[in-house]
């Protein structure tokens, strides 16, 4: 799981004096160049930021990386935005579409706009911020990762999430957190409805001080007192003959 | 997978620059589908007592100023026709279903596309920069079009096979998704006389909304009606004269995005077929919720 200390770290440093910055502008050079520059020459020159122009909606923006880069993307991205990333950063000043940072390992993907549905899906690890919604199925089969949600999450997010945090800052649609493992969600605004198995709790000191860590690690300002707890009532981890299927 | 291209001018003098706003955006959406495309465009509408026949005749040479001629001798009154090689769009003021039925009968090589007041429609197998090309799509003009790139999944790729599909008068659908029950909503609609001409599950759809029309509904109580009745996955993009609608499924497996700016809606499957319009970074960008019904009026 993303240790915030590490995080909190790095931003500190992040794009340090001196360092020199690479631009790559997807109007001129394609998307095989940014991604094979990323996975080869980025993690050998040290380069201190590499910021992607015209981007428009292309998909596998710096997809599977593997090295403590930071990445800028200044425009909306398409499909799988930072999908399985490992110890980079990644901005994305825009909107991302469907399944971004899906499966991230470590590391840190934020989107300043919405996000499409599929959001950190199946995540591992690392933080996810996105500033504006996300879309249906946000983190859904999440494994480990953190995120963030500025805004109000679609239905079915966290379905079927096994570990993890998820923070959701607005509203959730239908289903939210069916048939939760260990993930748990923290969610402020009103939930349309629950998905099965999953029930409020209640907050206790330690869920207060991890939310405040998340939340100053996604730089927000928002006061944990506002959230609630929702997590598995783990009614579904064990097969019942005699519950008829009536789950 | 399917791509899907809305668009809706809001200026009047946007009109003639439809075409060449909206190839871009077709084209862009080539990788979602490579082996189809078609579209419809709502021009001008004909006057009250001419109707617009889009007639298409695939591999087969028709001549159609013979076609003319020959209607001509059959039907009394006005007719006239615009030919982009394999399609024609007939202008007459001869009665449209007798025509169509004449059609039917004694032209076995031309299929009619759409039959409207403001409708063109072309569609065709191929990849879209071809199609566009093949019917001159930049030129087109209108007040807004309704355009799809298929990747087929579930029946044939043929001209019939690809979308907008029409019924009706006036009346298209384009369709990313797949519907479960199409068989079931045929079985129920061919006992009214619903006539169907493939087996393809977005035919289905069209033809129950327009059913749904004629029986009075407004587009969106058809829309409303087609939760209850269709089942399965589906981004659905329509148009009518005067109207282009949009919804997708409960939920949501199929993408859309909208850009709204003073000058358009824009409607595309991904952001990367509305990257290139005028002024894109001022337009609101937003996803269509499942189940919520979005459209707009010229």
């Amino acid at each position: 799981m993303a240790n915030l200390n590490q995080i909190a770290e790095r931003t500190s440093s992040a794009a340090g004096a001196g360092a020199h910055v690479r631009e790559f502008d997807l109007a001129r050079d394609t998307l095989r160049q940014l991604n094979l520059y990323l996975h080869t020459e980025a993690v050998k020159d040290g380069v201190g930021q590499i910021r992607v122009h015209n981007p428009d909606g292309a998909h596998s923006i710096a997809c599977g990386l593997n090295a403590e880069l930071d990445v800028q993307i200044h425009g909306h991205a398409g499909y799988y935005v930072a999908g399985m990333n490992k110890h980079a950063w990644v901005t994305v000043h825009g909107n991302a579409g469907p399944g971004a940072a899906e499966n991230m390992m470590s590391g840190r993907v934020h989107v300043k706009g919405f996000a499409s549905t599929a959001a950190g899906a199946s995540a591992h690890g690392g933080l996810l911020i996105i500033d504006g919604d996300a879309s249906l199925r946000c983190g859904i089969s999440l494994k480990g990762a953190d995120i963030v949600v500025g805004g109000s999450v679609g239905s079915f997010s966290a379905f079927m999430a096994q570990a993890g945090r998820i923070v959701i800052c607005g509203d959730a649609e239908d289903a939210l957190g069916d048939s939760l493992y260990e993930a748990v969600i923290y969610v402020r605004g009103k939930v349309r409805s629950l998905g099965a198995d999953a029930r409020f709790e209640p907050m206790t000191d330690s869920d207060r001080a991890a939310l405040k860590g998340l939340l100053t690690a996604a730089g927000r300002g928002d006061d944990p007192a506002d959230f609630k707890r929702v997590a598995s009532a783990k009614s579904l981890y064990h097969w019942h003959a005699d519950a008829d299927q009536e789950y | 997978m399917c791509g899907i291209v809305g668009l809706l001018v809001k200026k009047p003098g946007l009109r003639a620059s439809l075409g060449a706003l909206m190839v871009p955006m077709l084209t862009g959406m080539t990788e979602r589908g490579p082996d189809s495309a078609g579209l419809a465009v709502y021009t001008t509408p004909v006057s009250a007592r001419q109707r617009k026949l889009s007639l298409y005749s695939g591999e087969h040479a028709v001549e159609w100023s013979a076609l003319l001629k020959e209607i001509g001798e059959v039907f009394a009154g006005e007719h006239d026709i615009v030919m982009h090689g394999n399609q024609a769009v007939l202008t007459t003021t001869a009665d449209a279903d007798a025509l169509v039925t004449w059609l039917k009968r004694n032209e076995s090589l031309v299929a009619v596309l759409s039959v409207g007041q403001s409708i063109d429609l072309y569609k065709d197998v191929g990849a879209p920069a071809d199609i566009a090309r093949r019917y001159e799509f930049e030129a087109l003009q209108g007040s807004h079009l309704v355009a799809h790139t298929r990747m087929a999944t579930e029946s044939a790729v043929t001209p019939a096979h690809a979308h907008p599909f029409t019924a009706g008068r006036d009346f298209c659908l384009v369709h990313n998704g797949s519907l479960s029950n199409p068989h079931l909503v045929r079985k129920r609609l061919e006992p009214l006389g619903i006539e169907f001409e493939t087996d393809n599950d977005t035919e289905a759809a069209c033809r129950f909304f327009e059913w749904r029309l004629r029986e009075g509904d407004e587009l969106k109580q058809a829309v409303e009606h087609g939760f209850r009745e269709l089942d399965g996955f589906y981004t659905f993009l329509m148009g009518t004269q005067n109207e282009m609608l949009i919804v997708r499924d409960a939920f949501a497996c199929k993408p859309a995005v909208i850009a709204e700016s003073d000058d358009y809606v824009a409607i595309a499957s991904e952001f990367r077929s509305l990257a290139h319009l005028p002024d894109i970074g001022h337009a609101t960008l937003f996803e269509p919720k499942p189940e919520e019904i979005y459209s707009w009026r010229i």
